[in-house]
């Protein structure tokens, strides 16, 4: 990837965190560790690798993504936002009554959700069906996912595991954004998922392993994702929970809490201040 | 209308897939592994390319239904009511009925009448647990051609359906010649003016015929056939509160959660009358033949009509 193109993203990442933040802060609740770690994924896959289009988001043609991980829906809207399917005051209202932002994704109220989500493992089911539908009527689009790795835990994430395999989704790509924390503490101590990739190839995906904060690695992991036929791809992404802040990074208890004001403003100072 | 032989309703579930599978090229159709049973193997046979079977696994069967839908299409999702409503209600809940997608349950061996398979699989729960989830509407077709119609109406309809189906062989009481299903319509199939008996599913038939024991003895009992159990016909039932002054259902279902509160709902909001629930006690059911089972219950024509007797006790 060239370096112009790697400053872009990072800068439209860095915007995006900023204004994940800012929502998380003015709603007073909601959960800026997961949204930060898995904000340049996000970022890249609108900015970079999906065919979308923000003035025709109904577009049948379109590539599909569904949010596994529906809590980290501030970094989404904050994407959707910046990439112009809705304007960014919006992001103001994230969990407000009369707003358009759920705390988990909307398919309904919010232009440019292609699935809610929320539940955790169901979002991954969903995108099996977005693909196998794709499949037997021989459209073209691909779609993508991303899961928490805790999310992991949960059985019908392994259930659609098997169905995307079984029916040779190679128009899936699924991202794991690989933070290692949960709610309880470390993925490993909480009811340990690892050996993630041994698990994902067993159940016979394509299995990638990159630094989901890597632009160029990201970019070429999606292009072995699209060479690879008969098979669904995982990406598993190693990231820091809360990147880019430093008080909320590595800190499980930055999962689902708000920062007051004072932190609010040094994590705005360290993510590159103002808008 | 000719004697036709009796025919369960999980039939006319496959029979109507077929047909619409045609009609609809966006129609999918998924398992978890009860085609034979569900009777999607009939359209599976036909449409192989627009059928995915999931495997015992129902709650990724749901969600990769809601995804198909997500992207434009018609899904229909079978298992049995137990593993369908029971296992998948979340999935359904979250998945399907949050963003009111195009997803169509089609729940079948409901109910004691599975059988021999005994309480594991003998749901009497699936109408109350759907019952609560917003906007999702359920359907509960009381024979073959009733039953055919539900299923295409659903597909019509846009949006989540709750669709519940039988093992069981039920005679055929609607006339396939001149039956019309109407969305949301309860159906009025004898008129009385002493006791309403409200009936879904196979309690319809057994509805009829309790009618006759009882007017037999003097006593003239309305009809109403609720196929469309939410939302539910208001009118119908606070019509027949009205005029009748008591209410008896019956439903092939725990008598909490089902049509007995449906319709007690209706009445205490509408017009209040004594309203005396029949249907499964607050219990399990039982193995056995499948008759034998919904004798053993009560769930027959004489059951219904001590529960009229004892309505008329609490009219004024």
């Amino acid at each position: 990837m060239e370096e112009a193109k790697k400053q872009q993203l990072k800068d439209a990442a860095a915007k995006v965190r900023r204004l994940a933040v800012e929502g998380i802060h003015l709603a007073g609740s909601g959960h800026p560790g997961g949204s930060l770690s898995a904000a340049d994924i996000l970022t890249y896959l609108y900015f970079h690798e999906m065919n979308v289009d923000a003035r025709n988001p109904g577009d049948p043609e379109r590539d599909r993504f569904v949010l596994s991980k529906g809590h980290a829906a501030p970094a989404l809207y904050a994407v959707l936002a910046v990439k112009g399917y809705f304007p960014e005051e919006e992001l103001r209202s994230l969990r407000k009554i009369g707003g358009i932002l759920q705390g988990h994704p909307d398919m309904r109220n919010t232009p440019g959700v292609d699935m809610s989500t929320g539940s955790l493992g169901q979002g991954i089911s969903a995108a099996c069906g977005m693909a196998a539908a794709a499949k037997r009527l021989g459209k073209d689009y691909r779609v993508y996912a991303v899961l928490g790795d805790g999310e992991l835990e949960e059985g019908q994430v392994w259930e659609a595991a098997m169905f995307a395999s079984h029916y040779g989704l190679d128009n899936l790509c699924a991202f794991v954004d690989n933070n290692n924390l949960q709610i309880d503490g470390t993925i490993d101590t909480v009811c340990s998922p690892y050996p993630i990739d041994d698990k994902f190839a067993a159940f016979g995906w394509n299995v990638l392993k990159i630094d989901g904060h890597d632009f160029g690695q990201m970019e070429e992991a999606c292009e072995k994702a699209r060479q690879c036929c008969g098979k669904p791809t995982v990406i598993i992404a190693k990231t820091v929970k809360g990147k880019g802040v430093s008080f909320m990074e590595n800190m499980a208890g930055w999962h689902g809490v708000a920062p007051d004001r004072k932190q609010y403003e040094t994590a705005m100072a360290e993510l590159g201040g103002g808008n | 209308m000719t004697e036709l032989k009796p025919r369960a309703t999980r039939e006319a579930y496959g029979d109507a897939l077929k047909e619409l599978g045609g009609r609809y090229k966006n129609l999918f159709v998924l398992d978890a592994d009860l085609s034979a049973s569900t009777k999607t193997a009939v359209f599976a046979k036909e449409y192989p390319d627009r059928f995915f079977n999931c495997g015992i696994a129902e709650g990724n069967m749901v969600s990769v239904a809601a995804g198909i839908a997500a992207a434009g299409n018609i899904a229909f999702a079978s298992s049995f009511a137990m593993f369908a409503a029971g296992r998948a209600f979340e999935q359904i809940r979250n998945s399907v009925g949050y963003p009111g997608l195009n997803v169509k349950i089609g729940a079948t061996h409901a109910g004691l009448s599975v059988g021999e398979d005994g309480a594991t699989h003998q749901c009497c729960e699936d109408m109350g647990i759907m019952r609560t989830i917003p906007g999702m509407v359920i359907i509960n077709p009381s024979d073959y051609t009733e039953a055919y119609a539900a299923t295409v109406a659903a597909c019509e309809y846009k949006g989540p359906v709750y669709l519940r189906y039988g093992r069981l062989a039920v005679p055929q009481i609607n006339d396939p010649e001149t039956y019309v299903f109407e969305w949301g319509k309860g159906r009025v199939l004898r008129d009385g003016n002493d006791v309403t008996v409200i009936a879904t599913g196979l309690m319809v038939c057994e509805a009829l015929k309790a009618a006759d024991m009882l007017s037999e003895e003097g006593i003239s009992a309305r009809v109403v056939n609720i196929h469309t159990v939410k939302p539910i016909d208001k009118d119908i039932v606070v019509k027949a509160a009205k005029e009748t002054g008591a209410i008896v259902t019956t439903e092939e279902h725990s008598i909490i959660g089902g049509l007995g509160d449906a319709v007690l709902e209706a009445v205490a909001e509408g017009c209040p009358v004594p309203v005396v629930r029949h249907g499964v006690e607050d219990r399990f059911g039982k193995s056995g033949p499948a008759r034998e089972v919904l004798e053993k219950f009560g769930l027959t024509a004489g059951g219904i009509a001590e529960k009229v007797r004892y309505a008329l006790t609490l009219k004024h």
